[in-house]
């Protein structure tokens, strides 16, 4: 009996959680609404503020793209998207566009079609305002390092420097958030990664940290479209040729990246491929 | 299979620090494990009360949470730097995790242990005048340990495959460097992943083995 | 020393007012109950302790207040009703997603595989037993890995954290529920399948109306000490960028306050209470399920079929 019971409950969870599932991932939530993926925990860029809203230069440029596409600020929807999964919701339709610390390589241009870039920056150094010792990269050969897991940015250092100096003065973390008490408390001397990503967490902390701006790499942040929409990916350029233009796309790096907007002063070329 | 026979120095690299975090945080959560078990059988309230505290807080909290803490918490608030080099103090780091963990998980063994010496054998040192301590160390605790050791060897088996959590701070054991090599080697993922998991059986089993034979050797003849 | 029923002589009657009863009879066992100067020694005893507590506890929150760490617009974000609703609890929702669908999917894996190696048919039995064996023994982070990434260059499938989440905790908690299942079956009497055969029932017969009900019972609190074992791994999932409770503490709050500490710390408490909740329901299981007389079999002990003492040390976390 008892058997009988709980299986049935069993079932009844079982239907239950599919048919949620099948609801969360209904595609673009209805077709009037223009749906944007965007990060969620990287500020300056994309970062979901406490009141549920977004904020950061991926988001101010995701709504001048849309209202040059015809949406008002009510019909955008704000999706949060992780690096792993961009590609996956672009191909499956559940966002109309991604604007989330997406560099445009060649790899990527095989799943998905790429508008922009709309911001060229490049893995850059962070370290404590007081430290002048660090002025470039070759000053890390012996500097203590932390980095993100996952993230291209350590792995060049290490490919760069070998594996003892990966194993004496790099440590990986969860996050940046993570490597920021790390620096202030002198655990390690610097942060490296996308100059944007640096700018947009030291900006939290306003005079406590330097960010070196000597970059030496470079990333082309995009905004990726299904591959065989080129109609969209054309509109989307235009309307970023005007926001450069018309003086938006300066505000909005001034507003994000504080201090920092001075290592972003010049709008890139959108490339047409 | 040639990316297993090409990156061996790596993937043995890899297991040598699981085995080096596996003992250095086992003996750690043994000795721990049964400060705490006697806190938890001791006259005092308050130590017992400290010891249950402790372990039901350790059980219910995840150990990814627990090494996080031990790599941001310690490291950063209480300055605890254990070399110089960034990955030998994560390394340490994390062990202090893992043994702070695990140590809620023996004292409880070791308790369930002293629970299975008869209560003859406590009473009859106490008739003979032992105090708490001596009636703990001479008579209850050699017996709880042998009655326990196949638990203790789960937990072991347990800690060996907990390690690698240590990657949620960076600390290069054998599961963090399988996602490395998948990323370095992407044609070899089922090679790769049957060669780590044939590594923790290799690992695995024969605790299982040591501990099942030596807990039917040192059972208490009764 | 325990407070178990044993047969055999009483625990001496205890003649301390100030000890509750229950845990009196373990405790006179291994010490006398205190004289006048074991009092005194114990008082002073008890007083040392807490001076050596409170010093430890008084540095630390020194050591916090010396790095900032007990500013108040570290902590006080906790206190604003749009944190919480905002970041924190979809992080939570994550969490109790995750360990609900992991959880639905692995309860049956559990009893198909428990099953399954009871079968009579070798070709059952050897399978099923090879499975269970193989998914307990190797660690469950380096199933997510390879779900999360594996997958993805071995089929160009694009995995999500959830689903590399949810398919490693299904595998390794399904295999352990498994071997609880398997135990529960087998710790009831022979006489139990024996009789059933008798009267006639075939062996499915017996396994769904005389073995299952019964065993389901004795297991019940292993089952559900199992889940909490679940519900801590999902935790796991953080480290291949899963957005659940620990990332919301970890990532997102940090992202907005840069208060890693204090947020680990405050998702800490919350990974208690939750667990404890479960805990609770798991005792509460075990007690109703003593009191039942519908079942021939003993309870079966989450510490011996979870794999380790005191509720298992889980694999995964």
């Amino acid at each position: 009996m008892r058997v009988r019971r709980i299986g049935a409950l069993a079932v009844a969870a079982v239907a239950a959680v599919a048919g949620l599932t099948a609801c969360g991932s209904s595609g673009s939530g209805g077709d009037d609404k223009f749906v944007v993926g965007i990060k969620i925990d990287q500020p300056g860029l994309g970062q979901k503020q406490p009141d549920g809203s977004f904020k950061g230069f991926d988001v101010d440029v995701a709504r001048y793209i849309a209202k040059e596409l015809g949406y008002p600020d009510d019909k955008i929807e704000f999706k949060e998207a992780q690096s792993a999964n961009r590609e996956s919701f672009i191909q499956q339709g559940q966002v109309d566009i991604v604007i989330a610390t997406y560099s445009i390589t060649d790899d990527r241009k095989k799943k998905v079609g790429f508008a922009g870039p709309y911001l060229v920056t490049g893995q850059d150094i962070l370290t404590r305002a007081d430290d002048t010792t660090i002025t470039g990269v070759e000053s890390l050969k012996d500097k203590k390092v932390c980095g993100a897991q996952g993230s291209s940015s350590p792995k060049r250092l290490a490919d760069k420097f070998g594996a003892e100096w990966k194993a004496q003065y790099l440590t990986e973390q969860q996050g940046y958030g993570a490597c920021l008490p790390l620096l202030e408390n002198k655990q390690v001397d610097a942060i490296s990664t996308d100059a944007t990503i640096l700018a947009g967490f030291a900006t939290q902390k306003a005079g406590k940290f330097r960010l070196v701006g000597q970059p030496f790499s470079e990333e082309k942040y995009g905004v990726g479209v299904k591959l065989e929409d080129k109609d969209t990916r054309e509109k989307i350029n235009k309307a970023l040729e005007k926001m450069f233009q018309d003086g938006s796309w300066k505000k909005a790096v001034d507003a994000n990246f504080g201090e920092f907007g001075k290592f972003f002063t010049t709008p890139p070329t959108v490339e047409r491929y | 299979m040639e990316a297993l026979i090409e990156e061996f120095p790596v993937i043995r690299d890899a297991f040598w620090l699981t085995i080096r975090l596996t003992l250095a945080s086992g003996l750690a959560a043994l000795i721990l494990g049964t400060l705490l078990a006697a806190m938890r059988v001791s006259p005092l309230p308050i130590l017992r009360g400290i010891g249950t505290v402790y372990v039901n807080a350790i059980r219910n909290i995840p150990l990814t949470l627990v090494i996080v803490f031990c790599g941001l918490g310690l490291g950063v608030v209480l300055n605890v730097s254990f070399s110089d080099s960034l990955s030998t103090n994560s390394m340490w780091l994390s062990i202090i995790g893992l043994s702070a963990y695990t140590a809620a998980f023996v004292c409880e063994s070791i308790r369930a242990g002293i629970n299975t010496v008869p209560m003859g054998q406590a009473e009859a040192a106490r008739a003979i005048g032992l105090t708490f301590a001596q009636n703990l160390r001479l008579i209850v605790l050699p017996q709880a340990f042998r009655a326990v050791i196949a638990p203790l060897g789960s937990i072991l088996i347990a800690l060996t495959k907990n390690t690698t959590i240590a990657a949620a701070i960076g600390v290069g054991e054998a599961s963090l460097t399988m996602k490395t090599l998948f990323e370095a080697h992407g044609d070899a993922v089922v090679p790769i992943f049957f060669g780590f998991a044939l590594g923790f059986l290799v690992l695995t089993l024969p605790i299982g083995l040591l501990f099942g034979w030596l807990a039917k050797r040192m059972a208490v003849a009764r | 020393m325990t407070a178990a029923p044993a047969p055999g002589p009483a625990p001496a009657p205890v003649k301390n007012r100030h000890r509750p009863v229950a845990t009196a009879d373990r405790a006179t066992v291994l010490y006398d109950a205190p004289g006048p100067r074991a009092r005194a020694r114990n008082a002073v005893y008890t007083v040392l302790t807490v001076l050596i507590v409170a010093f430890a506890l008084y540095v630390m929150v020194a050591k916090l207040g010396e790095k900032n760490q007990l500013d108040a617009d570290l902590w006080t974000p906790f206190l604003r009703a749009d944190v919480w609703a905002n970041l924190i609890l979809p992080g939570l929702v994550n969490t109790l997603s995750a360990a609900v669908v992991a959880a639905v999917i692995a309860v049956p894996f559990g009893f198909v595989f428990g099953i399954a190696r009871l079968s009579d048919h070798a070709w059952i039995r050897v399978p099923a037993g090879a499975v269970v064996e193989f998914f307990r023994a190797i660690p469950l982070l380096i199933m997510i890995f390879t779900v999360m990434f594996g997958a993805s260059l071995l089929f160009g499938l694009t995995v999500t954290p959830f689903s590399a989440v949810v398919v490693g905790l299904v595998l390794y908690n399904g295999s352990v529920l498994a071997e609880i299942v398997r135990a529960g079956i087998l710790s009831l009497p022979r006489g139990q399948s024996e009789a059933a055969l008798a009267i006639g029932l075939r062996k499915g017969q017996v396994m769904r109306m005389v073995l299952l009900p019964q065993a389901v019972t004795a297991m019940m609190p292993a089952i559900v000490a199992q889940l909490v074992v679940l519900l801590k791994d999902t935790a796991l999932g953080f480290i291949v960028a899963f957005e659940d409770l620990l990332n919301a503490g970890a990532r997102v709050l940090p992202s907005n306050f840069s208060n890693i500490i204090p947020s680990v710390i405050v998702i800490a408490v919350i990974y208690i209470i939750i667990n404890l909740a479960v805990g609770a329901v798991a005792t509460w299981l075990e007690r109703r399920s003593r009191r039942s007389r519908r079942t021939a079999a003993t309870p079966v002990a989450p510490s011996e079929a979870a794999g380790g003492p005191g509720g298992g040390v889980p694999a995964g976390d």
